[in-house]
């Protein structure tokens, strides 16, 4: 057995156990399984979500995006930054609603304020859809990391189906706070791989970053300016993406839920201060990705650049490290998507919609067996077709920006109506499936879901205008 | 009901979206390099670094005005 073998599955196996022990203290109802029993401090928010941000696609996408698109790639440094500043302004008063109410997901926000369940499955059943490619993606990118970082001794399938158990397993046990311990492990050894091989490969190979960069620019000059080596992302496509991911970063359903497992508005409030100082080792996957492209020009999937280089440049049982890094990497967020996609199922569909009288007891049962089934047809995707739901992730993200004008409005603006929200919110989501799946995006140089952020939230103030808010909207807006 | 925010610290709050976002067509160029970063990238570097310190006023910013607040309540 070789030693990168070894690295590789001890790492995974630790990790899943380090989350089965986590919850093993805590008798497990829907709150502390969902949010934690909004119990957390500081250092674990910030890792948990960390550790839902810095995804398989940081790791590999971000260093292929610098190899083969250069500077649009940048959009990935700078869209946290805005994110956290809007979350500064905007989770506090999340978390107090969640509190005041008992709320476990982001389904349930919308249900509480608008007093809307037809408006409260929409936005699960939209959710679902946007989180199912993304944790696919998760698992198409570990089983491709594990088979490279082990020589090909360890299959993708096989690597796929090993820490899909394992991470069921501490799902299922631990809830929210397995993933938030297990995210402890993966954050120590993704900084410590993107460190030392950020920081190594320019100098290994250019013996300085000045020296670096300067052999960059006289190779490719367009390299390192929007739009890059891309035909049709430049300085607009590049602020258009910026906000709209900026904006929907906070919309995904499981980062949102994670709010409410911080123990009090000023957890949240100074965990956004320190956020973006996480966003800084994206950087240094950039000049991973830009050393690739100087040392091993012509990859034909630039998505490899980072583990070929590191295959090229360190000893085989570094590379095994970085493997393990990757592997925990995706299991991190994987296991957060799959609570909640699992939560937003059983609670915001079948109970809101089909058993509104269902025990609290059997919600929990039943969403713990949902999290099989989820990561089972995940896992059936990204082994049959390992490619083709990237296009879907695109329109994820695109999905669950659709939710920011209902959010916003809803914390802060008494006139907000279910009318108005449910009516930019289809409004929006047509118009960026009509765009995308149409091939419209760009839309004259603009992010096609960024535009249909802006008609999604011109018709939401338009129609909340000439509605009024029930009086039971009217309480629940305070 | 006790006032969350300040103007002040929203208009801080406003200040990496203007620096990140809208100043980015006047900052995309290469040269000169500072700190062996190309510009562009140094830019984008220093803001998002400069970010958790714009993020920390608004949190000074905002406890004043709370404190300043409960000084006036009865």
């Amino acid at each position: 057995m070789n030693t990168a073998l070894l690295i590789i599955f001890g790492t995974i196996v630790g990790s899943a156990m380090v989350g089965i022990f986590a919850g093993r203290r805590v008798k497990m109802n829907l709150e502390n399984w969902t949010v934690g029993g909004r119990q957390f401090g500081i250092l674990i928010i910030w890792l948990l979500m960390a550790g839902e941000i810095y995804t398989t696609f940081t790791f590999l996408g971000a260093s292929g995006w610098a190899y083969s698109k250069g500077a649009p790639a940048f959009y990935i440094l700078v869209y946290g930054a805005l994110a956290y500043t809007l979350s500064f302004f905007i989770l506090p008063a999340v978390w107090r609603a969640g509190k005041k109410h008992h709320l476990h997901t982001q389904p349930d926000f919308f249900i509480k304020r608008y007093d809307s369940r037809t408006l409260g499955v929409l936005v699960a059943l939209i959710g679902v859809f946007s989180i199912i490619p993304y944790l696919q993606l998760q698992l198409a990118g570990l089983g491709l990391i594990v088979e490279v970082a082990s020589g090909g001794a360890i299959g993708s399938g096989w690597a796929i189906g090993i820490s899909f158990v394992l991470t069921c397993a501490f799902v299922y046990t631990s809830g929210l706070k397995g993933a938030a311990w297990v995210a402890v492990i993966k954050d120590v050894l993704m900084i410590l791989a993107v460190a030392i091989v950020g920081l190594g490969v320019p100098i290994i190979y250019f013996g300085s970053y000045d020296a670096f960069f300067r052999r960059l620019m006289e190779k490719m000059p367009h390299h390192l300016v929007f739009p890059g080596s891309t035909p049709d992302m430049d300085v607009l496509w590049v602020m258009s993406t910026i906000l709209l991911t900026g904006l929907g970063f906070y919309m995904w359903p499981h980062v949102f839920s994670s709010a409410y497992s911080a123990r009090s508005d000023q957890i949240i409030k100074r965990n956004a201060i320190i956020m973006p100082l996480y966003q800084i080792p994206i950087l240094l996957v950039f000049m991973v990705g830009f050393t690739a492209l100087l040392v091993i020009p012509g990859l034909e999937n630039s998505d490899m650049a980072f583990l070929e280089l590191v295959k090229q440049t360190y000893p085989p049982w570094f590379l095994g490290f970085v493997g393990a890094a990757g592997a925990v990497t995706a299991m991190v967020p994987a296991a957060i998507l799959v609570l909640y996609a699992a939560t937003l199922l059983v609670k915001n569909v079948y109970q809101t919609a089909f058993r509104p009288q269902a025990k609290e007891v059997t919600v929990m049962r039943l969403s713990r067996i949902m999290v099989l089934v989820i990561m089972a047809v995940a896992l059936a995707l990204a082994i049959f077709f390992p490619n083709e739901l990237v296009n879907l992730l695109i329109l994820g993200y695109d999905g669950v920006c659709q939710f920011f004008p209902g959010v916003v409005l809803g914390l802060f603006w008494k006139r907000a109506t279910r009318t108005g929200v449910l009516s930019g919110l289809l409004v929006g989501s047509v118009t960026v499936a009509v765009l995308i799946l149409g091939g419209f995006d760009p839309v004259f140089g603009l992010n096609a879901g960024f535009v249909g952020l802006v008609i999604n939230a011109a018709v939401t103030v338009g129609v909340c205008l000439v509605t009024r808010p029930t009086p039971r909207e009217q309480m629940l807006a305070d | 009901m006790k006032k969350r925010t300040t103007w002040l610290a929203l208009l801080l709050g406003a200040i990496p979206f203007i620096t990140l976002v809208l100043a980015l067509p006047l900052v995309n160029r290469v040269e000169p390099l500072i700190l062996g970063l190309p510009f562009l990238l140094f830019w984008i570097l220093a803001w998002v670094i400069l970010t958790p310190v714009i993020l920390w006023l608004a949190y000074l910013a905002e406890r004043r005005c709370r404190r300043s607040d409960d000084g006036e309540a009865p």
